[in-house]
């Protein structure tokens, strides 16, 4: 009897791991002799430049000032370091020698030319959202405009066994959607190009919804916020926490100057999203993803900001003089922050007020410390504005008592342990682009 | 390299990308309008505009301002005839003068956003910028005086 179970279980193992061996298998796809520009209308490559831009390939694809698309980015993962891929038409190193139809399958089920899976980390089910015109439009854009960089990947640092290339089978399995982009009958045409541009090229979903244990995105808490590159990429849901509702204009606002007034900039890993990626998309599409996203957050046009007793509060209450002798928060505050951050009776663009920006009203203390201690550049946020870092200025005190003060101006409960977070937030390796 | 527009003109500085901007503007390209104070952003005499905006340039590092437009004092007016340097000659507001190149810029930042400041605006604006003279009532008529003759000029 013992025999016949041990020899039932073993075989079904068997079974299952042959089954799940063939599922996990993927041939390799003949390399080519890279296409050339004549191959390609120029109208599509410039369609493919357009959406390359708007998928921040280059971003993740790019280490800081170095060569564009040559690979090597280091991110930094729970799971360990991850170093990009050079997409650059070197055959060698690079994705010369892959076909369009090798593109595709990469793009789509993140599976490399050779068979090997691609780690989580490339977005590809949200790529897989896109239609096959879009992804051959990028294709013919890197393989004729993107020079060949002889650039060979750097090992990654993950550990064992998650090293394992064809246990992502059994992740894509588990965690991945797979399905291709459906248009929602019941919204309207603007809402759909926003949904298809937002899940598909643009992968919002990749930073803004929260992941499980294993790195899936849960469907089910679709943009709901999660912690990402050391930063927090806030909710865009009705569970968002900022005091003023994000409606289509404000998201419009922000995501064609890096800044909504009423809710703050984009730092961070945002900020290319905004100024090297969504500035390349027409008018019309960065509408029709702000159309889609106030559709998410529950905001109505009619909201009107200036007419929100939260505004009113936070304006009114600069204007309470705080002991600066007694309370140190406040002290460093006006020593330090109010020569911008103050804006009499009128909210001044350009002079963000903190005690209603989004990264004081988050549950995390993470975006507002980052930006005290390295600021905003002038290639983030505003254009043309900059916010000087205060790393080596202010001590890890110095800066809980400004957070705590304000979020304590802003009528939030105290973040706790926030000296604490203060240092870790400091030390977290930085994000660089 | 650090490329940006200083006064309305292109520079490049051949300097670290952590070097301080105040160190660039000083050190590298000879123009001592903008001071050093305190180093930790905190006094506001090395103030400066970038976008417009007062900045302090001593914990600016210069990576962040690349290709953004920079003034100092050395370019807020072509005649040093900005309406806050004409008020400030004629309060004598300075004393020993080291901080008000920054408290100037400061001023000019603040008129443009808010034109008709109240006492408690300039307070809470130029509260950052530290006199060791003690001339705050005099910034503080000086700005005022400024903010009148900006609205006689547009009137």
């Amino acid at each position: 009897m013992l025999k016949r179970i041990v020899y039932g279980v073993s075989g079904a193992v068997i079974v299952g791991l042959g089954l799940f061996s063939f599922y996990a298998w993927n041939s390799s796809i003949d390399p080519i002799a890279p296409p050339v520009n004549a191959d390609y209308p120029p109208q599509v490559i410039e369609q493919g430049k357009i959406l390359a831009a708007a998928g921040y390939c280059s971003t993740c694809h790019t280490t800081p000032g170095g060569e564009a698309y040559a690979g090597n980015y280091e991110m930094h993962t729970e799971f360990g370091t991850i170093y990009s891929s050079n997409i650059t038409p070197d055959v060698e190193t690079g994705i010369g020698g892959w076909s369009e139809a090798a593109f595709n399958r990469a793009m789509r089920t993140g599976v490399s030319r050779d068979g090997h899976h691609l780690l989580p980390a490339f977005p590809f089910e949200h790529f897989n959202k896109m239609s096959d015109d879009d992804i051959s439009a990028i294709y013919a854009y890197i393989m004729t405009s993107i020079p060949a960089v002889n650039q060979v990947k750097k090992e990654n640092g993950i550990p064992f066994p998650l090293n394992i290339r064809w246990l992502q089978a059994g992740w894509k399995l588990l965690f991945a959607d797979t399905q291709s982009f459906e248009i929602n009958e019941n919204k309207s045409d603007q809402w759909n190009r926003g949904a298809y541009l937002a899940e598909g090229v643009a992968h919002c979903g990749a930073c803004h919804t929260p992941r499980n244990a294993l790195g899936g995105e849960k469907y089910d808490q679709m943009y709901q916020g999660a912690a990402i590159d050391g930063w927090i990429a806030p909710s865009l849901t009705s569970t968002s926490t900022s005091p003023i509702p994000w409606r289509a204009q404000d998201f419009y606002e922000y995501l064609t100057t890096g800044n909504s007034p009423y809710h703050g900039s984009a730092a961070g890993p945002m900020a290319p999203v905004m100024h090297k990626g969504l500035s390349a998309l027409p008018k019309s599409d960065v509408e029709a993803i702000s159309y889609y996203f106030a559709d998410h957050s529950d905001a109505k046009e009619s909201d009107d900001p200036a007419a929100n007793s939260n505004l009113q509060t936070a304006i009114a209450a600069q204007h309470i003089q705080t002991d600066l002798r007694i309370d140190e928060g406040a002290r460093l505050y006006a020593t330090a922050c109010q020569a911008c951050h103050y804006s009499s009776d009128e909210l001044v663009k350009g002079r963000p007020l903190l005690t209603l920006g989004s990264a004081t009203h988050l549950d995390q203390p993470t975006n507002l410390v980052n930006v005290i201690l390295d600021g905003v550049r002038n290639d983030q946020g505003i254009s043309g504005v900059v916010m000087p870092g205060f790393r080596d200025a202010l001590s890890d005190q110095d800066i809980s008592a400004i957070a705590a003060y304000l979020r304590q101006a802003a009528g939030k409960s105290a973040w706790p342990e926030l000296q604490q977070k203060v240092s870790e937030i400091r030390n977290q390796p930085r994000f660089e682009q | 390299m650090a490329k940006f527009i200083l006064n309305g003109e292109s520079m490049t500085a051949d300097v670290e990308s952590d070097t301080p901007l105040l160190w660039v503007i000083r050190d590298e390209l000879d123009m001592t309008g903008t001071k050093f104070g305190c180093g930790i952003g905190t006094c506001g005499a090395c103030t400066v505009h970038v976008g417009g905006r007062a900045t302090r340039s001593c914990i600016t590092p210069v990576s962040s301002v690349e290709g953004a437009e920079i003034t100092t004092i050395e370019g807020l007016s072509e005649k040093d005839d900005h309406p806050l340097q004409i008020s400030w000659k004629n309060l004598q507001v300075p004393q020993c003068g080291y901080c008000q190149s920054g408290q100037i810029m400061q001023a000019a930042a603040l008129l443009k956003d808010i034109p008709k400041p109240t006492d408690k605006d300039i307070d809470a604006v130029m509260g950052g910028n530290l006199c060791r003279c003690m001339t705050y009532v005099r910034i503080r008529s000086a700005i005022h005086e400024a903010a009148n003759a900006i609205e006689g000029e547009q009137s």
